[in-house]
């Protein structure tokens, strides 16, 4: 039981709900000293002093560091999408005379009791002389340093004749569109533990997650480690969304102090940290031009924007507005096409990737400019879209650019089929009807639809090793992570459908670095498919094994023969042999505690899904408050092997989403210190705020990666909530009040109501 | 740092500790009692992931010291299962996919059992009054509220709201 496509509860859950798990903070070692780190307090800044000396003097603080204690190790590199030109933007482990952003760790305080290594932190004096400071990405452009200005690069994009659609047309449409910075804010703030065994030479840290593999290597890398003295172990993980797991200066530090302190060090950040230190995201302003011809359909699309990317380029490196420029045009055919990211350096804190990374911004760009369209031709919103959809003759569909540097080539779609079920799964006649009803009554109401692609299945490998042992229990080890989405049960759902067995008697590992040799890690919802892919291949290895086997016992051709509910035997009904059985007799040959088969799944291109928001939004046009009544999301995930836990990504997606488009922000004054570092200021959906996410799942588009057909589910839940949503706020105002920027905050939208 | 002996009683279990006063429930709880099911998320009373019950009231375990707590009852995530057997809550929990990382769990776990525990029959009103004031950032809440919604209905204690 437990195959491919069926909604079973999840192995992960029996531990977190006894409270027995194990997440960073619950890890302990005798003899650990706590680190605190002290941080910048001002934006720009060149550090004077930092004074010690009374932080020194209280009992139980056991050594401080600043940044000229670890001067020797280079900074921070990055994991994916490295460029040259934005290598001197790289961030150092402890500030090096110089502070970017109110955040940075200047210094480092190791005692023997958390609350003391508070207490100290508070008695390091840092003496900063300010520096000017840029807040705006599209602020003029201004120097990081002597030799380096705050615009790195301009990632471009383009195919097509852009200019010769521009001649062509018989409108153009122009928007100004902004995207706030807003990110992931898991709900377990960063963490790690760090051992050093000087007999044996070995560095152990606890608390990874996301990519252990590439982390180790980058860790090691950086302290001059042979890489086999180093190991990552990943515990329970309270929450990814594409920020946690990064390689972070906090990581490489508590490494660092465990080999020159000889004693674990242990670092759990507190929400404040979290707030300035962590990856932030989005904060984008796009100037976007569409050449559409008389009935609608657009012929050429520029785009132009300027990416926030704070005060150092992170690991993520050109990923977002790569992602950001190449998967803009969505699902549209748009004939030509050309963007241009300003990746632009400020004085807040760094950013990286959030759920969804680029895709957010784009479809909501992408979508409110097709709005834009409709409004203008005085067409139905829905029409406009219709009339630009690729259509799904024309897949496997070329866009002829790349992102994150696989060709982007559309493996399988069919969007107006699902354009077609989801209207009509909505009743959506009959809905627009209701609103408009309500709206002649006096209510300000209204709904709006967007569209959007994802991608998902990462390449370039993924290693597995099955191990089968004699009780009919298989121990999948994986490179993969975990980061609480479920990767376990999936994962076993899978091995256990290729294997004829139950998904209990599967155990997934992951995350550990010393079970594994390689691993790519949990990232741009990849998991799924190129682990599931790897599976697949190492299952068969281990099927042709047990059912060679078996048709010698059981003196029955093989390919007459099957793994099916435990039990090797013919298709028809007929003499058996039952697993362990089978097991026993091939361990016997091999001399052998357990069978075990590897395999590799190697894939150059990603599978793209796809789907569709709608948002009814309600609009209180005296305090500038939406409501949500409902949220839809149509996907089609190609082959959904849990739809339980599918439908749970998409339900926790569209929650960030929501809250993406009307409260989250991260917000500064204008001398770059951040207004929103606890919960009170950086506001996230409670239950209150939640309309119910209903999912209309299809899988009328199976991925042409691999042979399970199987695309990723992790962030379709979130790309097109922004865009939804502001066109169903716009629809509710009667058009009146275009929706140009994210979050659409009550005070905003009060202003732009007084102000139409 | 001046400590004091107290014992607090967890669970129905007493752990005689030495804490010094400024050391919170929730830190109280996770190093001197060696209960880590009491998560925290933010240390500032906001995400509810550090609730337990003191004396039958929900607690946000990090807006109260561990020293205030002596001489009430307290419960934790470590106390709700019975033996092997999850509580009617965990379990609906588990069937109704209301948990991803699982760390806003045992906040939420906390909550819900005290609401199933009051005398006053829930409907969904009620539901989500109490639940709003928790957060979680993987699920969306749906299944969270579905996972409470049939515990309740399974305890006989679901009403449903009357019709708007
Ligand atoms: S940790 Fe106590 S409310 Fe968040
Ligand atoms: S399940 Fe992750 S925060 Fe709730």
């Amino acid at each position: 039981m437990g195959g491919i496509g069926a909604s079973v509860r999840r192995l992960e859950d029996p531990p977190l709900l006894r409270g027995t798990g194990c997440f960073a903070a619950d890890v302990n070692l005798p003899g650990q000293l706590h680190m605190r780190v002290v941080r910048a307090g001002l934006a720009h800044g060149r550090i004077l002093s930092i004074d010690t000396l009374a932080a020194a003097a209280i009992p139980g603080v056991v050594a401080i560091w600043t940044g000229a204690d670890v001067a020797s190790l280079p900074p921070i590199g990055f994991r994916q999408m490295g460029l040259t030109a934005l290598e001197p933007y790289r961030q150092p482990i402890l500030a090096q005379g110089v502070v970017r952003y109110v955040g940075e760790p200047v210094a480092l305080v190791f005692a023997e009791d958390p609350y003391v290594a508070e207490d100290a932190e508070e008695l390091v004096l840092v003496d900063i002389e300010e520096l000017p400071v840029i807040i705006r990405a599209t602020d003029p452009i201004g120097d990081f340093d002597a030799a380096h200005g705050t615009e790195p690069t301009i990632i471009r994009k383009e195919y097509g004749d852009v200019g010769a659609a521009f001649a062509a047309a018989t409108h153009v449409v122009e928007l100004d569109l902004i995207v706030g910075r807003h990110t992931g804010v898991p709900l377990e703030t960063r963490g790690a533990l760090a051992e050093f065994d000087d007999a044996t030479g070995m560095l152990r840290m606890h608390g990874a997650s996301k990519v252990p593999h590439a982390n180790r290597l980058a860790i090691a890398r950086m302290l001059d480690l042979p890489s086999e003295r180093l190991h990552l172990h990943e515990g329970h993980v309270g929450g990814g969304f594409g920020i946690r797991g990064e390689l972070y200066p906090e990581d490489v530090l508590v490494c660092l102090a465990a080999m020159r302190l000889g004693r674990p060090i242990k670092w759990i950040e507190d929400r404040r940290e979290h707030l300035m230190a962590a990856n932030h995201s989005r904060d984008q302003r796009h100037h976007i031009r569409a050449a559409v011809d008389a009935k609608g359909f657009v012929l050429g699309v520029e785009d132009t924007f300027f990416v926030d990317q704070g005060a150092y380029v992170r690991t993520h490196a050109s990923t977002v507005p790569d992602l950001a420029a190449g998967m803009l045009p969505g699902p549209y055919v748009f004939p030509a096409y050309a963007a241009a990211a300003h990746v632009r350096l400020t004085n807040k804190t760094p950013a990286g990737t959030y759920r969804a990374p680029g895709r957010f911004e784009g479809s909501f760009v992408r979508e409110r400019l097709m709005d834009a369209i409709a409004d203008r031709l005085g067409m139905d919103p829905v029409a406009v879209r219709r009339i630009n959809l690729i259509p799904s003759s024309a897949m496997p569909f070329d866009r002829g650019i790349d992102a994150l540097g696989t060709p982007l080539v559309y493996d399988s779609a069919d969007y107006a089929l699902l354009l077609d079920k989801f209207l009509r799964h909505l009743g959506y006649d009959a809905l627009q009807a209701r609103l408009a009803a309500r709206r002649a009554a006096g209510e300000h109401v209204g709904a709006g639809l967007a569209f959007f692609v994802e991608k998902s299945g990462l390449g370039p490998f993924d290693d597995v090793r099955l191990e089968l042992y004699e009780d009919g229990r298989v121990e999948l080890i994986t490179g993969v992570a975990s980061v609480g989405q479920g990767v376990d049960t999936s994962l076993a759902q899978i091995t256990a459908d290729q294997l004829g067995l139950s998904y209990e008697q599967v155990t997934v590992t992951h995350g550990q670095t010393d079970r594994i040799a390689r691993g790519m890690g949990a990232f741009a919802t990849r998991v799924t498919v190129m682990t599931g892919g790897a599976i697949v291949l190492a299952a068969a290895k281990l099927r042709q094994r047990l059912l060679a086997k078996a048709a010698e016992l059981l003196q029955q051709p093989m390919d007459s023969l099957q793994l099916r509910d435990g039990v090797a035997g013919p298709t028809t009904p007929g003499p058996a042999i039952a697993l362990p059985a089978l097991i026993t007799a091939c361990l016997a040959e091999d001399g052998t505690d357990r069978l075990t088969a590897e395999a590799t799944f190697e894939s150059g291109h990603m599978t793209y899904p796809y789907g569709i928001h709608l948002a009814v939004a309600r609009v209180d046009a005296e305090t500038g408050g939406v409501s949500l009544e409902r949220f839809a999301v149509a996907y089609d995930i190609g082959r959904a092997v849990n739809p339980l836990l599918v439908e749970g990504q998409i339900q926790g997606g569209a929650a960030q989403g929501i809250g993406g488009a009307l409260l989250e922000e991260f917000n500064y004054t204008d001398d770059g210190q951040p207004l929103s570092t606890s919960f009170a200021d950086y506001l996230m959906p409670s239950c209150a705020e939640m309309p119910p996410v209903d999912i209309l799942l299809t899988e009328d588009a199976p991925s042409r990666i691999g042979t399970l057909g199987v695309k990723g589910a992790g962030e379709g839940g979130t790309t097109a909530a922004g865009a939804a949503i502001a066109a169903a706020v716009d629809a509710a105002l009667g058009r009146r009040v275009p929706i140009t920027q994210l979050p659409i905050t009550p005070a905003r939208l009060r202003a732009a109501i007084a102000g139409r | 740092m001046t400590t004091q002996r107290i014992t607090l009683t967890v669970n129905g279990m007493t752990h005689a500790i030495e804490v010094e006063p400024r050391r919170t429930l929730a830190d109280t709880l996770r190093d001197q009692c060696g209960l880590t099911g009491t998560h925290l998320g933010c240390e500032h009373g906001v995400c509810g992931a550090c609730t337990v019950i003191v004396d039958n009231q929900p607690v946000r375990s990090c807006l109260m010291f561990g020293i205030q707590a002596e001489g009430r009852s307290i419960r934790t995530v470590e106390g709700l299962a019975d033996g092997a057997t999850l509580s009617p809550l965990q379990q609906s929990f588990w069937d109704h996919h209301g948990l991803q990382c699982g760390f806003c769990t045992p906040g939420f776990l906390m909550l819900a059992t005290w609401l199933l525990e009051r005398e006053t029959p829930i409907d969904e009103a009620e539901l989500r009054h109490v639940l709003s004031s928790n957060l979680c950032r993987c699920t969306g809440y749906q299944n969270i509220l579905k996972a409470v919604r049939e515990a309740a209905k399974g305890l006989g204690k679901w009403v449903e709201s009357a019709p708007a």
